[in-house]
């Protein structure tokens, strides 16, 4: 274990001297990604905010066909602008979000007590004109509602019987599980960052290693080859680990910087998720360093080792992206899947939820045994002599 | 003292050596001497324990490097072909480093440390980042840390590759005090001045073999000619990849 331990402590030293090390490791992960995060909730709120306060403005053509439906709207704070000639082409040269058109025989229709017609022009396809037309859309049924119950009155009838049904909404969500429709993310950079907080290291201490052609002279030393890749496996190990640690307290700090008013929720990480988190998510790192580390070694150079990281990256996202398009409900032989069971059991610890022992153990032990496994066959590959000068 | 009998090694269907023989005593410096690519270097790496031979034996101080790799490793300085050194660490960590691999125990590392670094005179960059370093300064880290252990035997491949006038010169320099003190130096070259200058029994091998083996006045008397630049020639039977 000697040799281990001495290799593990030189090539810790030699990288944190190393500003590429510290800036994938240290850097990217723990600051970047919440930074990226909060600035997407953050942009998209505020713009979805600015659009439901904003004043709303309409162009109405033909609001000469039913004035008090325009007086209404105007006493409801919208400002009714002028006709436009063709509203169509002005919607579709998206000009403007929503025009209303009263067509010649509302007034005839009204009159008559029969439904009479509002078009609302719009393109739905364009996301930013929702906020418009819902407010459009609500203020006229609104009108249609107010005149509905004014006929009822005059006609001697209770407005009551013409709605038999009232829907209640009884929510049951926790305050911490919509919080969950933010903290989607989380798993996902987490899975991220288990591969690239060691990913430097596993290509520098192995390709590199070859391509500064300090491989041959180092295992001449007296110290079984096995000890000096578990030394520098351990290493990458080592970084990924702080590399997660570092981006959970980032975003355990940055939490009370979002924007929560409008989603009404708690988006705290408490200390004790935290160090489950990081329980749960440490057999990746040993899974992610083995691989990366397994598929470095066979590369001549540095540069070969990254273009196969490329591919490596995928990896962890694969469940991210299943579990993010089709949510499914976590059972217990799911947590015997690697990657797939991190995702469940972060999110059931942010959530809050009570979550089995027997999960724990299962989603650790499955992933350990892979990771073990690839951690041995890594740790062998320098027997084979081609191994250490291919390239040289 | 190294003893390597009838030697062979392939790589798929290139024979790489096919059948050396040799001995390097203590107190001498024994020179393999051939043309690039006639399996130097592979004898070398067969010493070192990196690669196993096909077939053969070699016995370093009656050790089997195949059976006793750690304890070969322990015996042996080695200075390989490659001298990648960590351009982050000082002369100093890198040669650290090794003794520490060696499990050198701190008092005496620290000593040994220093003890070469006077010997190969590098008080001048000792403590600075191997960044930038010239091809002298590297060769000299290269051998400090093969030597920070105090090895019996020495084993340098193509040890004054890439170094100007001075440089060799504090080489051969080294390499001489080596043998003055009772180490057994294998050193091997395709330059013939190095030959000449250092060597006290030259093996030559050329595509795989030994061409001829002894001093150099013995290579000199068995070829009949007057310069041992010659006597190469001869004995090898062509002058392909003579350098020097």
């Amino acid at each position: 274990m000697r040799g281990l331990i001495t290799v593990l402590r030189k090539e810790v030293k030699e990288n944190i001297r190393d500003r590429r090390a510290l800036f994938n490791s240290l850097l990217l992960g723990p600051v970047l990604f919440p930074v990226m995060f909060i600035a997407l909730i953050w942009f998209t709120n505020s713009a979805e905010e600015e659009r439901a306060e904003k004043t709303l403005e309409v162009p109405v053509v033909g609001a000469e066909n039913a004035p008090s439906l325009v007086r209404f709207l105007e006493q409801q704070g919208t400002v009714i602008e002028a006709a436009p000639k063709d509203p169509e082409a002005l919607v579709r040269s998206q000009e403007e979000l929503v025009i209303i058109r009263i067509p010649a025989e509302f007034a005839e229709k009204w009159n008559r007590g029969e439904p009479a017609p509002v078009e609302v022009i719009t393109d739905p396809s364009r996301r930013e004109s929702e906020v418009a037309v819902r407010r459009v859309k609500s203020l006229l049924t609104v009108y249609g509602q107010q005149m509905g119950v004014l006929r009822l009155h005059l006609r001697g009838v209770a407005p009551q019987i013409a709605t038999p049904i009232m829907i209640r909404d009884v929510d049951l969500s926790t305050a911490k599980s919509r919080a969950i429709l933010a903290m989607i993310f989380l798993p996902y950079i987490l899975m991220i960052t288990a591969f690239t907080g060691g990913m430097h290291l596993a290509m520098d201490t192995t390709a590199g290693e070859k391509e500064r052609k300090s491989l041959e002279p180092l295992l001449i030393n007296p110290v079984p080859r096995w000890q000096v890749m578990s030394g520098k496996l351990a290493t990458t190990m080592l970084f990924a680990m702080v590399s997660l640690a570092l981006t959970l307290l980032s975003f355990k700090l940055t939490m009370p910087l979002m924007p929560i008013g409008t989603f009404g929720v708690d988006l705290s990480i408490t200390t004790r998720s935290m160090v489950l988190i990081l329980l749960v998510i440490a057999p990746v790192a040993i899974l992610a360093a083995s691989l990366l580390t397994l598929l470095a070694a066979f590369a001549k150079s540095y540069r070969e080792a990254q273009s196969y990281m490329g591919l490596v990256v995928i990896i962890p996202l694969i469940p991210s992206i299943i579990f993010m398009s089709n949510p499914i409900r976590p059972e217990t032989w799911m947590m015997s899947i690697p990657l797939f069971s991190q995702n469940l059991l972060i999110g059931e610890i942010i959530r809050g939820d009570a979550v089995p022992l027997a999960w724990y153990a299962l989603s650790i032990a499955s992933t350990l045994v892979i990771g073990l496994t690839l951690a041995v066959i890594a740790a062998n590959l320098y027997n084979r002599p081609h191994l250490i000068f291919s390239g040289s | 003292m190294i003893k390597v009998t009838n030697l062979h090694k392939s790589f798929g269907k290139v024979q790489a050596v096919r059948g050396i023989s040799f001995e390097a005593r203590d107190s001498e410096i024994t020179g393999l001497l051939g043309p690039n690519g006639a399996g130097k270097t592979t004898t070398l790496r067969m010493l070192y324990s990196l690669l196993p031979p096909d077939a053969g034996e070699i016995r370093i101080d009656g050790l089997d490097p195949t059976r006793d790799a750690m304890e070969i490793k322990r015996t042996l300085g080695v200075v390989p072909d490659s001298r990648g050194l960590y351009t982050r660490l000082t002369a100093r960590e890198n040669i650290r480093y090794y003794g520490d691999l060696h499990g050198l125990d701190k008092a005496l590392l620290e000593s040994r440390i220093e003890e070469l670094t006077r010997t190969l005179d590098m008080a001048d960059f000792i403590d600075r980042r191997t960044e930038g370093f010239s091809q002298g300064q590297r060769v000299k880290v290269a051998i400090a840390r093969a030597m920070v252990h105090g090895p019996q035997t020495v084993l340098m491949d193509e040890p004054s590759n890439g170094l100007d006038v001075m440089g060799t010169r504090a080489l051969r320099h080294y390499i001489l005090s080596l043998k003055s003190g009772g180490h057994s130096v294998v050193l091997s070259t395709h330059i013939m001045q190095e030959v000449a200058a250092l060597c006290d029994r030259v093996v030559i091998i050329a595509r795989g073999e030994v061409a001829a083996d002894g001093t150099k006045d013995e290579l000199l008397e068995r070829s009949g000619c007057d310069s041992l630049e010659d006597a190469f020639v001869k004995l090898i039977g062509s002058d392909e990849g003579l350098l020097a």
